[in-house]
């Protein structure tokens, strides 16, 4: 621990109904949420479609640092530090492309996809060093699944597998939806800024109470069903994985319906190839099944939310900003579905989207909010008389209900209490 | 319309004058006046990242056709669109209009914008270079495409719920 770090008493300002407003504000909190959570924990950082080729490379982030995501030479994907090992200057400026090295303009050092250090001018001046010390630095761990990369900053801890807990099941799902078995990341990010911290952002993803409230807009003059969802007669369900996981269950409201592709708000009429290719790859009965039940709404705490049509990566860089990465989800083998997948995408999101520019004004107000004192805390005690264990045990309650929050909150104090 | 057209002082100022209106509807949320503005095949187009790609296979801000132009229209008008309400306050500055093409009843244009919004977040300054398809129907010049390339489209941006 830090000389400059406060003692925190966690129990005290996250409580089972009721969490502290500065949480969310006090800059010393957010340095310790850095350091507890994002560089500790397994962050998402990107997907392995994003590098299909040996030298590929993309610049992606675990908070606010930047990160390189390379697939080297030997196809490994690699995820380095943008910072030259010898005095600090940052090595790649572009966005994403293919480099078989990366050049430091500073003094000239040069590293390989991999972050091996591979040339240093005017070596006479380096006898006897040992470049293999000099390699870009790494996130400490690496692991993906089903294609999506996770990078944890602590060179110990739990497997991925186990961090994902029950929740592997959403990209299980996920991948499901595509006739190939596969998710592909390919039609560029929106960058959506907001003056906010990052927690407000994560419950919102799974807060099933504000959507009539926020969306009425969007609900009314698109006429959309979505509305309904998440109403006080929804069969819908709010679930908390574990491990600050969390989802709004939907599927007990598009089985009542039983329109294939109903959860896209289209027919499979208008997609008969798609349609064909699903009942080939998973046979009649199963295509069918997904294909009614949609895809997730699941948050992988603390930074990837699964939103049925498309992906948030969230990225935490200052208490009171955050920014959303925001991608159409693209199902190989799905060519047609894609295209829907990218209209409506943009039309919901980003910047200038009919959702979540009003979602993005809500986080902003809230945080400005929480800057008054009285009451000191906020209230998540939505739900909590009817909330009940479902098969697995999970936490479930009614999609409006706040488990999702409680759950994410008790796994956030667990963090921030461990040593 | 050929070159002669290009070096035509008349429609030079005929085309700014159209551009201004534009700029002082938006900067007033006139939302109807400027929905009319439109052609029926109009496309709206904000791209991401750069000059953007093919706006049909990557992410742009905005890529409206006509229909859904006139959905954000009606969004607007709700006076539930919490990010617009209370409105945000707009000053925009446009110049460097310029007449780069005619071909048969279409005028391409390009113009440079700086737009300055205040609202409750704070102030927030909004530079792009702009280029319009202007068409002449019945006698009046209309958009058939309104491009946006903000000059920082390839970093983070904060809501952008006005009309640009």
């Amino acid at each position: 621990m830090g000389a400059m770090e406060k003692p925190f008493n966690w129990a005290e300002l996250v409580r089972p109904e009721h969490v502290h407003g500065s949480v969310y504000t006090d800059p010393a909190i957010f340095q310790a949420d850095l350091e507890k959570i994002w560089y500790r924990t397994w962050v998402y950082v990107g997907h392995e479609s994003e590098v299909p080729k040996p030298d590929d490379f993309v610049m992606k982030s675990i908070g606010p640092q930047p990160i390189i995501m390379t697939r080297d030479r030997d196809g490994k994907i690699q995820l380095l530090q943008n910072r030259c090992t010898h005095r600090g200057n940052q090595i790649c400026q572009a966005h994403k492309g293919s480099a078989s090295t990366f050049t430091c303009p500073y003094h000239g050092w040069n590293f390989g996809s991999d972050g091996e250090l591979r040339g240093l001018p005017f070596s006479s001046g380096y006898e006897g060093v040992d470049r293999s010390k000099l390699a870009l630095g790494r996130v400490a761990r690496i692991a993906s699944y089903k294609g999506f990369v996770f990078g944890s900053f602590a060179s110990e801890g739990p497997t991925l597998e186990d961090h994902l807990g029950a929740a592997h099941v959403a990209i299980d799902k996920l991948v499901e939806t595509s006739p190939e078995g596969e998710v592909e990341i390919t039609a560029g990010f929106l960058q959506h800024k907001v003056k906010a911290n990052w927690k407000l952002l994560v419950e919102n993803e799974t807060d099933g109470y504000h959507p009539q409230f926020v969306h009425a807009s969007i609900f009314k003059v698109a006429e959309s069903g979505i509305g309904s969802l998440y109403g006080p007669n929804s069969t819908a369900l709010s679930r908390y994985f574990g491990n600050g996981h969390t989802e709004f269950d939907l599927r007990p409201e598009f089985r009542q319906r039983g329109q294939l592709l109903g959860w896209f708000g289209t027919t499979p009429e208008k997609y008969p190839e798609y349609v064909a290719r699903m009942r080939a790859a998973y046979g009649d009965d199963k295509a069918n099944a997904i294909m009614i039940d949609g895809t997730p709404h699941t948050m992988i705490f603390p930074n990837l939310f699964i939103a049925e049509i498309q992906m948030f990566v969230l990225q935490a860089t200052a208490v009171d900003e955050t920014v959303q990465h925001v991608t159409a989800l693209q199902f190989k083998g799905a060519p047609e579905l894609n295209r829907r997948m990218r209209q409506q995408t943009m039309g919901s999101v980003g910047s200038a989207g009919f959702l979540l520019a009003d979602d993005g004004e809500m986080y902003e107000r809230t945080q400005r909010g929480l800057q008054s004192r009285n009451p000191e805390w906020v209230y998540i005690g939505r739900g909590k008389h009817r909330e009940r264990r479902d098969e697995q045990g999970l936490l479930i309650s009614d999609v409006t209900d706040e488990v999702p929050s409680r759950g994410m909150w008790e796994h956030y104090r667990s963090m921030m209490e461990a040593k | 319309m050929d070159r002669m057209a290009l070096e035509d002082d008349v429609l030079l100022r005929e085309v700014t004058r159209f551009i201004y209106r534009e700029a002082r509807l938006q900067d007033d949320h006139e939302y109807d006046a400027w929905e009319a503005l439109w052609a029926d095949d109009g496309v709206y187009l904000i791209p991401a990242n750069g000059e953007g790609g093919d706006p049909e296979q990557e992410m742009s801000l905005v890529y409206d056709n006509r229909s859904r132009i006139a959905l954000r229209i009606r969004q607007l008008h709700t006076g539930k669109r919490h990010t617009q309400a209370p409105r945000s306050r707009l000053c925009r500055i446009v110049s460097n209009i310029e007449l780069l093409e005619c071909e048969g009843d279409t005028i391409r244009v390009t113009a440079n914008a700086v737009v300055y919004e205040s609202n409750a977040r704070g102030e927030t300054v909004w530079p792009s270079r702009n280029e319009y398809l202007l068409r002449r129907v019945g006698g009046e010049l209309r958009m058939s495409l309104k491009k946006v390339v903000l000059i920082n489209n390839d970093k983070p941006l904060y809501t952008l719920s006005f009309l640009i």
